[in-house]
């Protein structure tokens, strides 16, 4: 799960990690009164205008702004909430702004990388910094990874006292600089392990024109898994930041994404799911999503998968792929009817099915009156759905 | 021969009368599986599928029964630390099937597997069949036909797959084994490979991987100097979009080598022999074996 920056910058406040400080807003009538809270509270006379959205590369597309006084800030914060960003995350769609982050700014005199993520080659979390920061690190671990220090920290320990001051020398700081930090990358540990992160990123930590190191920036992504443990994260979850058509998919405990092709498919398992996509593909047509019905697929299951389906308007023909272990077909056939009947059938079903009571079904199938294509395999499966489309 | 579990292994059963446990001992059993005691907290002295003694501990029922496996249907909270206990009693082969572990307890869980040197399977895995022998998962075991290729898979369905076009291709089975899609699992690709490599039994090995992650690489190279026995490889997942996570939470691009693509061509220069199309692994393996 995904959070703002305004949201992680709270939860790194709370681990003692000296933050970019500031507050939120989403109705531009508030800007004025925020505009001069912040310049109070933080006893700043310059700003920085920030868009809310779960994508990086704010700044390149715009969304990002320094303001150093009070009326430019209410001018870039006029300009930025409610604009479509577009920047190179979000795809040319872009993301419409509902809320912005009004903080304090401060003189940089350098900038840093630091993140934490699992190593999962390794079994271990790695933590990373780099002298190269505010850059797309990932240019950096292609040019010029030796600017990447690695250090991996051991499955039941925390960052050791050595270990943050191997990072803190890395980035060549004096004795000063590196007390403030590795207390920091300390800290950092104990929250992306305490709050079950997936990702810590922190792009730019920097150093101020008074040498204090201040985390600018904060991305935190956290272990869906986890989530029963940690309300306050779940609390923080913002819908219209993902797909509508997915929020839904995923009440029915359907697993869904939506792509940009015109072969809707349901497959029952991950895998299998993503091979039928490929293999729509390979034959010649594109997949609409990737939907999985999990391991417990019955008629209700079905029908609500092919309600989601349907609901994407580029949808020209539907593949219905399982491979039935515990899940049994004839079940399956049997929510395939009642669907059909349902929903009424306004574009060609193939449906392909294996495995447990498979015979059984494709009587019920056969027997029924609806309009569906039998298919004998995979291959004849995407072969028959392709043919569709096309024709 | 087989890899990881015969006839011979004696099995405990963790969450034995939860929905998921009661209903796949059943299946395990009806297989010829030798399924010896159940564990779950607050249940023991109970008396199960007309033989099978529960236990609150996996302690208890290892020292009644010397079990040497053990398979977990608990709830994903308190799943790792199934894990753990079995392994704290040094259970030798453990499968995990339950999904949605959290990584952090999975870390912990994986550590305390490799300090014992024993063998994890899952989780959020389809387990492990040694076809006309041994069940420890939740596999269909109809589909598979006993005979001379090993399956290694990250998917439970799409093994079902590939088991089933291997049986139309009049090729049977050694062991199938399902090594999940977490980002953390027990049993590896490699250390897969190395258990097939070991078996006299198994000719020629299946290994279906997915996006994320780089263990089919690793396995690959591993392969590469070290395998003599024909493998064929897929993965799922040359159309899925980069940083969105298709269904199993490892299945999720977040850099170059994490692509179908970039891994299917590492595979091929280190010699196995990779389908483009799921549809091809069966007589692929035909083609070669």
């Amino acid at each position: 799960m995904k959070i703002h920056e305004y949201q992680a910058k709270s939860i790194l406040k709370k681990y003692n990690i000296p933050i970019q400080d500031g507050y939120t807003l989403n109705n531009i009538q508030d800007a004025k009164e925020t505009i001069l809270k912040v310049k109070n509270d933080f006893s700043t006379d310059d700003f920085v205008v920030k868009a809310q959205i779960h994508a990086g590369g704010r700044g390149k597309g715009g969304g990002v702004k320094y303001s150093p006084d009070f009326d430019t800030a209410y001018e870039n914060a006029k300009n930025i909430l409610g604009m479509n960003l577009v920047t190179p995350q979000t795809g040319e769609r872009g993301k419409l702004v509902n809320t912005i982050y009004i903080t304090e700014a401060f003189n940089i005199k350098k900038e840093y990388y630091v993140a934490i993520t699992l190593d999962r080659e390794r079994k271990k979390d790695v933590f990373m910094v780099s002298t190269e920061g505010g850059v797309n690190i990932e240019e950096v671990a292609k040019n010029t990874p030796e600017k990447i220090t690695k250090i991996w920290i051991e499955p039941l320990e925390n960052l050791s006292n050595e270990d943050a001051e191997k990072l803190a020398d890395s980035l060549k700081f004096d004795k000063e600089l590196k007390n403030q930090s590795k207390e920091i990358f300390i800290n950092l540990y104990k929250c992306y392990k305490e709050m079950d992160c997936t990702i810590l990123e922190v792009n730019p930590l920097i150093k101020s024109d008074n040498d204090k190191i201040i985390a600018l920036d904060a991305k935190l992504n956290f272990d869906s898994n986890a989530l029963f443990r940690h309300e306050d994260i779940l609390s923080m979850r913002d819908l219209s930041e993902e797909d509508s058509m997915e929020i839904e998919a995923n009440k029915f405990n359907l697993n869904y994404i939506k792509l940009d092709g015109n072969v809707g498919c349901m497959v029952n398992g991950a895998g299998l799911a993503m091979a039928t996509m490929d293999i729509i593909k390979l034959t010649g047509g594109e997949p609409a999503n990737f939907l999985d019905v999990g391991g417990a697929a019955n008629a209700d299951t079905i029908k609500n998968g092919f309600k989601i389906i349907l609901k994407d308007k580029n949808v020209k023909a539907v593949l219905i792929n399982i491979f039935g272990g515990i899940v049994r077909c004839d079940r399956v056939a049997n929510g395939v009817v009642e669907a059909v009947n349902e929903l009424g059938l306004k574009v060609p079903v193939v449906v392909r099915l294996e495995g447990t009571n498979a015979i059984k079904a494709k009587d019920i199938l056969s027997k029924s009156n609806v309009k569906i294509i039998p298919a004998n395999d995979l291959k004849d499966a995407a072969k028959k759905v392709v043919k569709e489309v096309i024709k | 021969m087989s890899i990881l579990i015969n006839k011979n292994s004696k099995i405990i059963v963790q969450g034995i009368t939860g929905s998921e446990g009661s209903f796949h001992t059943e299946q395990m059993i009806d297989y010829g599986t030798n399924i010896v005691a159940g564990v779950t907290p607050g249940k023991g002295g109970q008396i199960v599928f007309d033989n099978i003694p529960v236990f609150d501990t996996v302690k208890e029922a290892k020292n009644a029964t010397d079990a040497n496996a053990s398979i977990i249907f608990v709830p994903p909270r308190f799943a790792a630390n199934a894990i753990i206990e079995s392994a704290n009693e040094k259970i030798n082969t453990i499968v995990c099937i339950s999904e949605g572990i959290p990584v952090r307890d999975m870390i912990k869980a994986k550590e305390i597997i490799d300090k014992n040197k024993l063998n994890l399977v899952g989780p959020n895995c389809p387990g492990i069949i040694t076809v006309d022998e041994c069940k420890l998962g939740i596999m269909p075991g109809f589909i598979a036909k006993k005979g001379s290729v090993g399956v290694i898979s990250k998917s439970g369905t799409l093994t079902y797959e590939a088991i089933d076009q291997l049986v139309k291709n009049n090729l049977g089975q050694t062991t199938a084994l399902g090594i999940g899609g977490d980002p953390i699992i027990g049993t590896d690709m490699k250390k897969a490979l190395k258990l097939f490599e070991d078996d006299k039994e198994t000719k020629g090995i299946v290994l279906i991987g997915e996006i994320g992650g780089t263990m089919e690489i690793e396995a690959a190279l591993w392969a590469k100097d070290n395998s003599t026995k024909p493998i064929v490889g897929f993965i799922a997942g040359q159309t899925a979009p980069p940083g969105r996570r298709m269904g199993h939470a490892g299945a999720i691009i977040s850099g170059g080598d994490e692509t179908a693509l970039a891994k299917m061509k590492i595979m091929s220069e280190c010699g196995i022999h990779v389908c483009e199309s799921p549809s091809d692994i069966g007589i692929k393996m035909k083609e070669i074996i």
